[in-house]
């Protein structure tokens, strides 16, 4: 049993046309038993970035109100939001201060930085960065979205099309993985506004 | 024995004041005039370089100093008390830099700076410091910035500004000089013009120090 597959979840982020769109399933179990359908996984760090954070609950939860501290204190001593590329290092140096009792969390970053360009990444447990252009992927489905998002993905996707193209990447993944599914939310984040959707995935 | 020094030396007078912090700037009064001038495209920052003789190798005397790349300090007052800021300034912006991959913009580290020197005007068996600094810096949200920070750890954004012996016919030289459209260039050949103004002896380019962040 491994603390990372306890729980279940799985995440999945995006860059497309001036947009980023990050997605995740809902799903919290314990072990093979499912407990809740409507576990939140991803959380809003700043108007335009989000974090995912799949992997163990416990540390899910914990990490996601440390992000907010951290990024509460950053906004009140420096008078602006913090960088999506700032906060990634931020959360990479988060993890790397436990580096031998680790979380076991592997975050998924995605915002607009101040000039509106896409940002996406993931790390691992203990906070080495995956900078990416085109997408990245975390949790118990890792291996099936990392096959559905090089086939399914295309550079310069407008945000309807890179909400369609996340959402069949997020659902056939999971679809395949028994701790992953029981639905999805998505978000999409253009310059202008964020519209989150809630997927309509096999209850299974 | 250690109970001893378990007091602050900084305790009210019954006025509301805290002595040694007048005093600590009676001794930054005493120091060697520093100017700072914020240009539209970066900040100067100068300093004269006085040696107590002619012997003294002055290359090895760095009183204009590097805090990280985009930010620079200058003081007036006591040397030894400026090295132990500019140690503190120096080891909070690589511990920025640790956790934000990126240097501390210039509020966030005189906010530290100023924080320390505020410290030493209240923790028990220390002195405050005997310097008023010029912290200059750039960063992408903010652009250029000039700052002072005193003895008693209050800190304040200046367009120009004059610290040490001289500062009174300094700040009133550059009230007539600056204007808010004033470039780099400019800024520097008035930053040299006003030191000149106070200057005691003869002005070279070794017997002053100049620091420029942006251009």
């Amino acid at each position: 049993m491994s603390a990372l597959e306890y729980n279940g979840g799985a995440i999945v982020a995006m860059a497309g046309k001036n947009c980023v769109a990050i997605a995740a399933d809902k799903r919290l179990g314990v072990q093979l038993m499912t407990v809740s359908m409507d576990f939140q996984k991803i959380f809003q760090a700043t108007d335009k970035s989000f974090i995912g954070l799949p992997g163990l609950a416990t540390d899910v939860q914990t990490l996601s109100e440390l992000f907010r501290f951290k990024t509460n204190m950053y906004k009140l001593r420096e008078e602006r939001e913090i960088e999506p590329r700032t906060l990634a290092h931020m959360v990479s140096s988060t993890l790397y201060e436990r580096r031998f009792s680790y979380y076991f969390a592997e975050p998924v970053i995605a915002g607009l930085d101040k000039n509106n360009q896409p940002f996406i990444c993931s790390m691992d447990l203990i906070g080495c960065i995956n900078f990416a252009k085109d997408f990245v992927v975390s949790g118990t489905s890792s291996r099936s979205l990392y096959g559905m998002c090089e086939s399914l993905w295309e550079p310069d996707l407008e945000p309807e099309d890179l909400f369609e193209t996340i959402s069949q990447s997020l659902l056939n993944a999971v679809d395949r993985d028994c701790l992953a599914g029981w639905g999805a939310v998505v978000h999409v984040i253009t310059p202008e506004r964020v519209i989150t959707r809630h997927l309509k995935t096999r209850m299974d | 024995m250690s109970d001893r020094y378990s007091f602050s030396l900084t305790t009210f007078s019954p006025t509301g004041k805290l002595v040694q912090i007048e005093y600590a700037l009676n001794a930054v009064a005493q120091g060697v005039t520093s100017i700072g001038i914020k240009a539209t495209n970066g900040v100067v920052i100068a300093t004269e370089k006085k040696t107590a003789s002619p012997l003294i190798d002055d290359s090895s005397l760095e009183k204009v100093a590097n805090v990280c790349p985009n930010i620079g300090i200058v003081y007036s007052g006591m040397g030894p008390d400026f090295r132990v800021l500019l140690s503190r300034a120096r080891k909070a912006a690589q511990k920025y830099k640790r956790v934000y991959n990126e240097y501390p913009p210039t509020n966030i580290l005189v906010k530290e700076v100023a924080s320390v020197m505020q410290e030493f005007t209240q923790r028990g068996g220390v002195r405050p410091f005997g310097v008023s600094l010029l912290i200059a810096g750039y960063d992408d949200n903010t652009g250029p910035a000039l700052y002072q920070v005193d003895p008693s750890g209050s800190y304040w954004a200046w367009k120009a500004s004059a610290i040490g012996k001289n500062m009174v016919n300094a700040k009133t030289f550059l009230e007539k000089r600056y204007n808010e459209e004033m470039e780099l260039e400019d800024a520097v050949h008035t930053s040299i013009l006003t030191l000149k103004e106070g200057f005691e002896g003869q002005m070279t380019e070794n017997s002053i120090e100049i620091g420029i962040i942006g251009g």
